[in-house]
This record gives structure tokens, sequence and C-alpha cells, in this order.
């Protein structure tokens, strides 16, 4: 068994035979999540209980009752999840050293499950951008920056440059969880998704990246960012693994009114033979400024790939796309300022030692525990919200939403069945590339793929696709209808075994700690 | 003129028996010190003094605590006087992450509410974000129903009598403008000495309903009535139970004063009243305030102030945070509140997940002003005596009791329970329930007196022994006392011819 191997049809059948015990995966996963250290991929690492809950798993097996599929895996949380008795830090000061009293219904699912939880995964602050670079405790560096793949294809770079400089972001804001995945430290990772969160590093990492329908899985215990539009994520290696997940997820939470009443019945995904019957939408609208020739070419491809297997495939037109950058602007940086209002110093968190007032406490605690992007998206979001804007901006930018989202309900409605998009402009930025424009310039752009969904509350997933020039991974986006996850990941499923997309060729790790990665590579290879 | 021929008028020549208030503050010499309201709501031209008349303009915002086993949005207990941050959820300490669900009592209890308020109820109502800052509000926002609250449009009808006497009642109707549900935050309590502000977050998130009444009133009498009807509306329905003295109503008044056909006048919110009484007379001083203050050439300004019940005065209040833009915004954890009725019922519905108004409105209990109708009808007595009857709690279950016990007429009866009852029970400051004479013994003593058997001054002799509550029977007392009266014709003259033998003899 070996980590490189694939959650739902690999380990845990070794762990049902016995071939691997649940502490022997933890503890491996473990080793190397510190001998990836320099990725910045996780805050926290809960070795101690980690290491019990493999125990309580090993015993499971032993007794001969496994509690599924995911019992004894080793996954990680994006650290704006609550986890009881372990830190939950939001990347941000206001929550340093915070340690929620409740799990989250997510992360609660996944234990219930019989899940290892390893630990936190870095984050952009309080979730903040597109980045995985602007959280309080540093950037996360993309495990592709030290693949075989990219170091191949950047030798152009001369050799004298800075190796330092050269490594590229995970993008954001969930890239602690796709950094995790994509490097072997953990089997599937939990993130959140409100213009793109889970997708983007997903792609950016060469994993796969789901955003359920809005409304199927439990929000209580996601620290929000835009309660109407946040969606917990699942970051996993494949498309199989995504629906593993999603089926220990999904399905209605007494604490969470806004989700669907129904039950949820978890499924498998059948190997689709014939895709004749489909109905893929090309949005042209998605073809959008500033989307590279190499991207635009893959996704061409991909669509042609369904063509040839002949399924329709249609260009469609969602004519208010245009238009969500900053509908999201407004109502994402509205929500934002109401979210942040808790955080005073009084309850939780940090609490500055001005003893003025209270006002000045509040101020000094806000000021000293938010970063820049928070705090201006927070002056940006009560500027909306005053009085005399309300209706200019907040209720304009509802109307675009619902517009937005009626442009999807159409096309859908005309008998499109998956909407296939690139999941981002171009593949993933140098670091110091990257830093060179500010957060919310950032953010715009590298959202511009993903936010519909959010407004619409669709479900998307990446698909990692193929590698660019540079050797880093592209992935392409489908969108689906409304609470349609099974048709969704029973399409990306079929894409997924088309395009074959390469496994990651760790050189960095090989050569800080060769011991453990020789053993993966020699299995991930048979 | 419409206006005008609803409100009272107020001038300040005119002195009002009910409600005088205290001294003003020292700033403000009082040259008259009440004003006469006039209740019957009749247009009062301007007196000989001269001065244009006043209107005066009351209207109020009530919060009622709902009465339920749990808060609006969280499974933390409601209770009075709890242990500090002994009933404190994770979602009222706003901890991150947590989010609201919603309490189907609370909506219920407002349902019942809106329809006795002859409200309509609002299908489907919204859920706001309304925020401020503030230590006792831990989120940084209170939830409320700002855009389509959960009733509207009703009205209360209220009666009280004119220059204290009961024979002259008036009814009046004050609209209702809105009902929404809301959180209560929770308590700041402030020590000066260490420079300390202490929370306390059990109250924070209990359910609130806020009653907001149109400006129909014009005096603090009429204020208070209001209030006082929409009090014993709330208990009766179990909606709330709504002790102003423990926080559980709670009562702002929106005062201006304006002369007749003029626009409104700048009104000032009263806030810190915390009983009927003091309603009444905050209300009267505020209105008398802002009259002496115009016509000494000043101005209203659109304030806070409190009322000081030591002071019996109204004082600016000190403003939180100066002008307050509450940055309104949809809680967008809360999907929009859907109502049924019978008609729009949905067939296979579980009957747990909705609420359905003509069931509630089915099963209302009598209200006041319905048991007051059957009373007068049922029993002959006075309109007047009903009121009195129903406000003091478990007055009107004793007389009925007293009634169906005794055989004398329920009119006589009244006369026992408002003027020996219920004056022994005020001077000892005791409620019906803690009343030393039961119903039951007080029907045995009517019974003595119904047959004759005593005499009507001999039956207050035994009443007055019967408050020492030792547990003897009326006939005992009686007996013991040798109060009875004498029905043998023989025995009586024998008494007769005895006294008029000493007197002869003498």
């Amino acid at each position: 068994a070996a980590l490189k191997a694939l959650l739902r049809s690999q380990v845990s059948a070794a762990l049902k035979e016995g071939r691997v015990t649940p502490t022997e995966l933890c503890q491996r996963c473990l080793a190397l999540i510190k001998s990836t250290k320099f990725l910045n991929a996780y805050i926290t690492v809960a070795e101690e209980t980690a290491l019990k809950q493999a125990e309580e798993s090993e015993e499971r097996y032993k007794r001969g009752q496994p509690l599924g599929i995911l019992d004894g895996i080793p996954v990680a949380v994006k650290d704006n999840f609550n986890t009881a008795g372990i830190e939950t830090t939001c990347a941000s000061n206001m929550l340093k050293g915070y340690i929620s009293p409740y799990n989250a219904t997510v992360v609660q699912k996944l234990l219930d499950h019989g899940a290892v939880l390893l630990g936190k995964t870095n984050l952009d602050e309080f979730a903040m951008g597109s980045g995985s670079t602007d959280g309080v405790f540093g950037p996360v560096r993309n495990p592709w920056s030290y693949s075989k793949q990219y170091k191949e294809k950047s030798v152009s770079k001369s050799h004298s440059e800075d190796e330092e400089s050269n490594w590229v972001i995970t993008g954001g804001s969930s890239g602690g969880s796709a950094a995790a995945v994509s490097s072997f430290t953990c089997f599937a990772a939990l993130g959140s998704d409100t213009g793109g969160s889970t997708r983007n590093p997903a792609a950016h990492c060469g994993v796969v990246g789901l955003k359920p329908t809005y409304g199927l899985i439990s929000r209580h215990g996601l620290i929000p960012l835009v309660n109407s539009m946040d969606v917990p994520g699942i970051l996993t290696r494949c498309v199989d693994d995504a629906a593993v997940l999603l089926g220990s997820l999904a399905g209605h939470d007494p604490k969470d009114s806004t989700t669907i009443q129904d039950d949820f019945k978890p499924f498998e995904l059948p190997n689709l033979t014939d895709v004749s019957k489909l109905s893929i939408g090309i949005p042209k609208e998605y073809h959008a400024p500033g989307l590279s020739s190499e991207i635009l070419a893959l996704w061409s491809k991909a669509a042609d790939l369904f063509k040839n297997a002949g399924a329709k495939v249609v260009e469609v037109s969602l004519p208010h796309t245009c238009y969500s950058i900053v509908c999201y602007h407004v109502l994402c940086t509205a929500e934002v300022a109401s979210n942040m209002a808790r955080f005073d110093g009084l309850e939780y968190g940090h609490r500055s030692d001005m003893k003025d007032s209270t006002e000045s406490m509040y101020a000094a605690t806000r000021r000293e525990g938010f970063n820049d992007v928070v705090r201006g998206r927070i002056l940006s979001g009560n500027y909306f919200l005053l009085k005399q804007n309300y209706e200019k901006y907040f209720v304009k930018a509802q109307k675009v939403r619902r517009l937005i989202a009626n442009d999807f309900v159409k096309v859908f409605r005309s008998g499109v069945d998956i909407l296939l998009t690139p999941t981002t402009l171009s593949d993933a930025a140098p670091y110091t590339e990257f830093i060179q424009e500010d957060n919310r310039t950032r953010s715009a752009q590298d959202d511009i793929l993903t936010q519909a969904a959010n407004m619409a509350g669709l479900p998307a997933i990446n698909v990692p696709t193929a590698l660019s020039e540079r050797g880093l991974p592209v992935g392409l986006q489908f969108i689906g209808r409304s609470f349609q996850e099974k048709q969704l990941l029973t399409v990306a499923k079929w894409f997924e075994k088309q395009v074959q997309f390469p496994v990651i060729q760790l050189e960095e790790v090989k050569r800080h700690e060769s011991g453990v990665f020789q053993h993966q590579k020699s299995a991930s290879s048979s | 003129m419409a206006a005008w021929g609803r409100r009272g008028v107020w001038r300040r020549v005119r002195q009002c028996g009910a409600g005088r208030p205290g001294p003003g503050p020292a700033a403000l010499p009082r040259r008259q010190s009440a004003v006469a309201c006039n209740a019957r709501g009749e247009a009062v031209p301007a007196g000989k003094s001269g001065l244009a008349p006043w209107i005066p303009v009351v209207g109020l915002e009530i919060h009622a605590q709902i009465s339920s086993n749990s808060k609006l949005f969280s499974g933390s207990q409601v209770q009075f006087a709890a242990p500090p941050n002994s009933l404190v959820s994770f979602f009222d300490a706003s901890l991150p992450g947590t989010l609201p669900v919603l309490n189907r009592r609370c909506v219920e209890a407002a349902v019942m509410t809106g329809l006795a308020l002859n409200c309509s109820i609002n299908k489907k109502s919204l859920f706001d974000r309304k925020h401020y800052f503030y230590a006792d509000l831990p989120a940084g926002y209170q939830i409320t129903q700002q855009r389509v609250p959960i009733a509207v449009n009703g009205s209360l009808s209220y009666s009280f009598c004119i220059d204290n006497k009961m024979s002259q009642m008036v009814t009046k109707t004050v609209r209702i403008k809105q009902i929404q549900l809301e959180q209560d935050s929770g308590k700041s309590l402030h020590d000066d000495t260490r420079c300390q502000t202490l929370v306390d977050l059990n109250r924070a998130g209990v359910g609130l309903m806020e009653v907001v009444m149109e400006p129909d009133m014009c005096c603090g009498e009429e204020a208070a009535a209001a209030v006082r009807e929409l009090q014993l509306i709330l208990q009766t329905l179990g909606s709330s139970q709504a002790v102003m003295a423990e926080g559980q109503l709670r009562v702002d008044a929106n005062v201006s004063v304006h002369h007749p056909g003029e626009p409104y006048g700048v009104r000032t919110e009263v806030k810190n009243i915390n009983s009927i009484r003091f309603l009444a007379k905050a209300v009267d001083y505020e209105i008398q305030r802002q009259i002496e203050e115009l016509e000494n050439g000043g101005t209203i300004l659109n304030e806070t102030r409190a009322f000081d019940s030591k002071l019996g005065c109204t004082v600016p209040m000190r403003d939180k945070e100066g002008k307050q833009d509450y940055r309104f915004m949809p809680e967008p954890n809360l999907p929009p509140l859907i109502l049924y009725d019978a008609k729009s019922l949905p067939a296979n519905m579980n009957h747990q997940q909705v609420i359905n108004i003509d069931w509630i409105h089915e099963r209302l209990p009598d209200l006041p002003s319905v048991k007051r109708e059957k009373l007068v009808e049922q029993y002959g007595i006075l309109p007047e005596h009903s009121f009195t009857l129903l406000n003091e709690d478990g007055l009107a279950e004793f007389f009925e009791s007293v009634v169906k016990q005794t055989q004398m007429k329920p009119k006589k009866v009244i006369g026992w329970i408002l003027n020996d009852l219920l004056s022994y029970l005020k001077q000892h400051s005791l409620t019906v329930k803690e009343s030393p004479v039961s119903s039951f013994l007080l029907a045995d003593l009517l019974n003595l007196l119904e047959k004759k058997e005593i005499s009507s001054t001999a039956a207050k002799q035994v009443l007055a022994e019967l408050w020492k509550g030792e547990g003897r029977t009326p006939l005992e007392i009686v007996k013991e006392q040798k109060l009875e009266l004498l029905q043998d014709q023989k025995e009586l003259e024998q008494i007769c011819e005895a006294v008029i033998d000493g007197q002869e003899n003498e």
C-alpha cells in the first residue's frame, strides 16, 4: 500500500485485507507531513489525536467492524472548520490560539465515518484570497513547484536564478488542503468554496475539487465568508473518491436551516461507456479576457473529446456572467462586514490591551487581529450597507445575482446537461509574480470562471486535465444542475479516465526524505 | 382636521387629577406642574390665556419577551435570575461557525399574539440583521424582522376611566403597525468603581415580540391603559408572562407635541420605563416638558431620553455612538419564514414542519374583552367591575367560584369581592392566590348573610376574623362571638320584655 493510492479503489481494500493498518497509514502521512513542511500546507498537525483515532480504527478493523470506506483514512481539514480540541485559526491573528468547543458538522461526520484527522490546513486569512498567500502563517507552496515535471520544463530559466524564487502558488483560498492532497500527505481534504476557493487550488495543484450544490452539505461549524455562497468543498485525487466523501458528508443538518430537508442517498459512480445521450454546453462568456491560449486549446480539445465520443456539444450563452465579479464584490463584502462584527475581542479570540474604553478596545482588537484584506472588505461592505447605499449597491447586486442564476436555469432548461469550462485563466503563477498585484485585483481575476456557480448555488467540479508547457497542472470545470451531483460526477469520472492526468513526481521530497518516498514511488508506478 | 378630532388636546392651563409629574430638573422652571388630558378625545379650543392648544402625540414600541422554554434561535433555556452566563449556548455567545435555528414555539406565540391583536399574519416573513457594536450583543448584530415582519396592521381596543371615576369608562383603539420577532440582547453591568463592564449573556437570544403601536394616543393615561390591555392579552394567551418588573415587557414611548393643523412635532423617545404607573408619569412629564420647552422658545431634539423614576422626570440619555446607521441586511442563514393556513397547507406535509395559522386561530382562548363581556352578561355586573375583576390575576376566577357556591346574587357578591376582599389584599400587598380567605370560606360567609342568619355588620366582623386565617369556619366564628340574628319570634319577644322589665325596675 502507498500513500499515492486512491482511497476508494485501493487503500480501503488494503485496509480491509490487512495489508496496511490505519496506524501505519497515519504514521506515514505524519512523517510525510514533516518532510514536506516547507510546503506550509498545514497550520496545525494533530499528531496525538490522529494516532489515537487511527488506533481506534485499527481496533474496529481487528473486530471486523470497520465503519465504512473512510474508516482509518487520513484526512485534512481547512483551518476555517471548527474542530473540538484542535486549534482553529482561519490563518488570522484574530483566532490564533482559538480552540473551538465543538466540531463542525462535516468534521463530525468524517470522524463518525472513522476518518483520521491529521490536522488543519493553511489558507488565506478568513478564506479571503485566491492564492493561499495572505494568511498570517505565510504562503502555501505548490507541491508541483518541486516536481520533476516542473523542474524539467523550467530549465530554460537560467540556473543561476535562485531556485527559491521559482516556486508557484497553490491558488486559494483552500491552498493548504489542495497541497496536502497533491503531496500525498492525506487522502482527502475539506476546503470551502465561496467564489472558487476549492476548485481554483484544485486546478493549480492537479487534484479533484468538488463544490457541491448549496444546501447539500451543512455549513454548521464552517467559519463563514459569505453565508449565502459558502459551501464545504471536497479535495481528492480522483472523482470516485470525491463521491465517497460527498456520500459521507451530504444531507440535512438540523443545525443548518439552509440545508435541504430530503435525505441524501450516497451513490457509487457508474463507468460511463456511452456519452452519446449527453449534451455538453460550452458557455461562450467563459472565453474571458486573460484566458491563456494554452488553456483555451485544452478546453476545445476537451470539447472535441466529448464530440468525438458522440456527445452533443453546443455553444451556450450566460449573458450576465460578466457582471458576476462586481456583483460578488458587493455581496461578499457586505456579508463579510456583517460576519466579522462578532470579532470584538470580548467572547473569544484576540483582545487588544487597549483599555481606554470599550470602543477603543474594539478598534484596536480589530486593527491588530485582521489583515489589510479583511479590513478592506469590512470597510467596503459597511459602505454598501449604509442606508443611503443599500438600494444602489446591495439590492442591485442581489438582482444581478438572480439574473446570473437565471442564465443557468435557462441553459439547463434548453436541454444542456453539463457545462464545460476552464477552471482558471492560466496555470499557477510563481509566488514572486503573484504578489505583485493586490488581493482584490487577483481575486477578481482568479474567481472569474468559478464564481458564477456560487452565485447560482450549482455543483461544480475541477478535473485535472493536463500539464501546461511549464509542467504545471491545468484543470477544467464541469458545472451541473442543482442537486444533480451524481450526473456531474459521472461525467467528470468519464472525462478523468479519458485524459489520464499524470501523477506528480516529487523530486524535493525524494531528496529530503528518500526512504519514505522511494517506497511510495515504487508502489505508485505499479 | 382628522387628527384634531381623534386626539386629545392639551393646554398648559388645565389641571389634571391623576399623574401629576414630579419635580423637573433644576434647569427647567416649572410654571405649571401639570396639564390636562382630554380623555374624551374632544377638541378643546384655545383657552382664555389665548395660547394655541397643544396636541400631544404618543406612540409606543413594546418589547415582550416570549414565554418559551428555549431561546429564539438556540436550545438554551430561558429563565429569569439564573446565575450569570449559565444559560448560554455556543450560538448565543456567537462562536464562529454557529448558525441560528428558529424556535417553533416563538413563531406560534407571535402568530397567536398577532391574531389576538387583529393583525394580518404574513404568510412569508423575513429575518434581517441589525448591526451595532455593544458589549452585550455578541454577534455585533441583532436578528430581527425589519423588512417583512410576521404580523402587520392590527388594532387594540382599551378602556379607562375619566377623572378616576369608575362610572365614566371610555374605550379607544390604537392601531398596531406590526409585530416582529427578534432576539433579546444580553445585559451589561457597569462597575464604575473598578471601571469594568460585566456581561451576562443569559438573556442574549431570548425571543422577543416587538409590538409597534401607531401614535394614536395622547397622554400617559391612554398609553398606560393600552399597555395594560396588551399585558392582559399576552398573559391570557400565554405568549408572554409580560411582567414589567422582570423586564418581560419593556415599553419605549415616542412623544411629540404640535399645534392643531400643523405637522407633528419633533419626537423624543423615552426609555427605561419599568412599570405601567411610571409609563403614565413619564409620558405626561415628557409632554409637559416639550410644551414648556417650545413655549419658552426652545426646540425639541430628536433624542433618546430616560425616565428617572426617583426624580419623576426624563433626562437625555448619552447616545451609544452618536447617530446610528444599523446597516440592515437580510439574514442569510435563515430561509424565509413560511406560514400556512387551511387553504395553503400542502397535503403531504409533515405537521411538525409547518405552522397552520387557522389551527392556532381556532384554539385562541377568550381574550380579556370577551371575558369581560361574558362576566357582564352572565352575572349582570357593571362593565367597570368586569375591568377590575380582570385586572387582578385570578380575581375573576375567585369571583366566579364564590358565585357558584353561594345563593347570593352575583351583583351583591361583586361588592364583597371588590370592596372587602380586594381592598384587604391591596392593603396587605397580597395577590389573590395568597388570600387568607378562600372562595369557599367567603361563599360560606355570604351564605350565612343571604340566609339572614347574620347581619351585614356581623358578616364584616366575621370576615375580619377570617383574615386572621386561623382555620375557623364562618359558622364557628358566628357561634363563638354570638353574632347570630334572632329568628325566633318568641325568643325575641322574651328578650325585649326582659329589657323593658329591666328599664322599669330601674
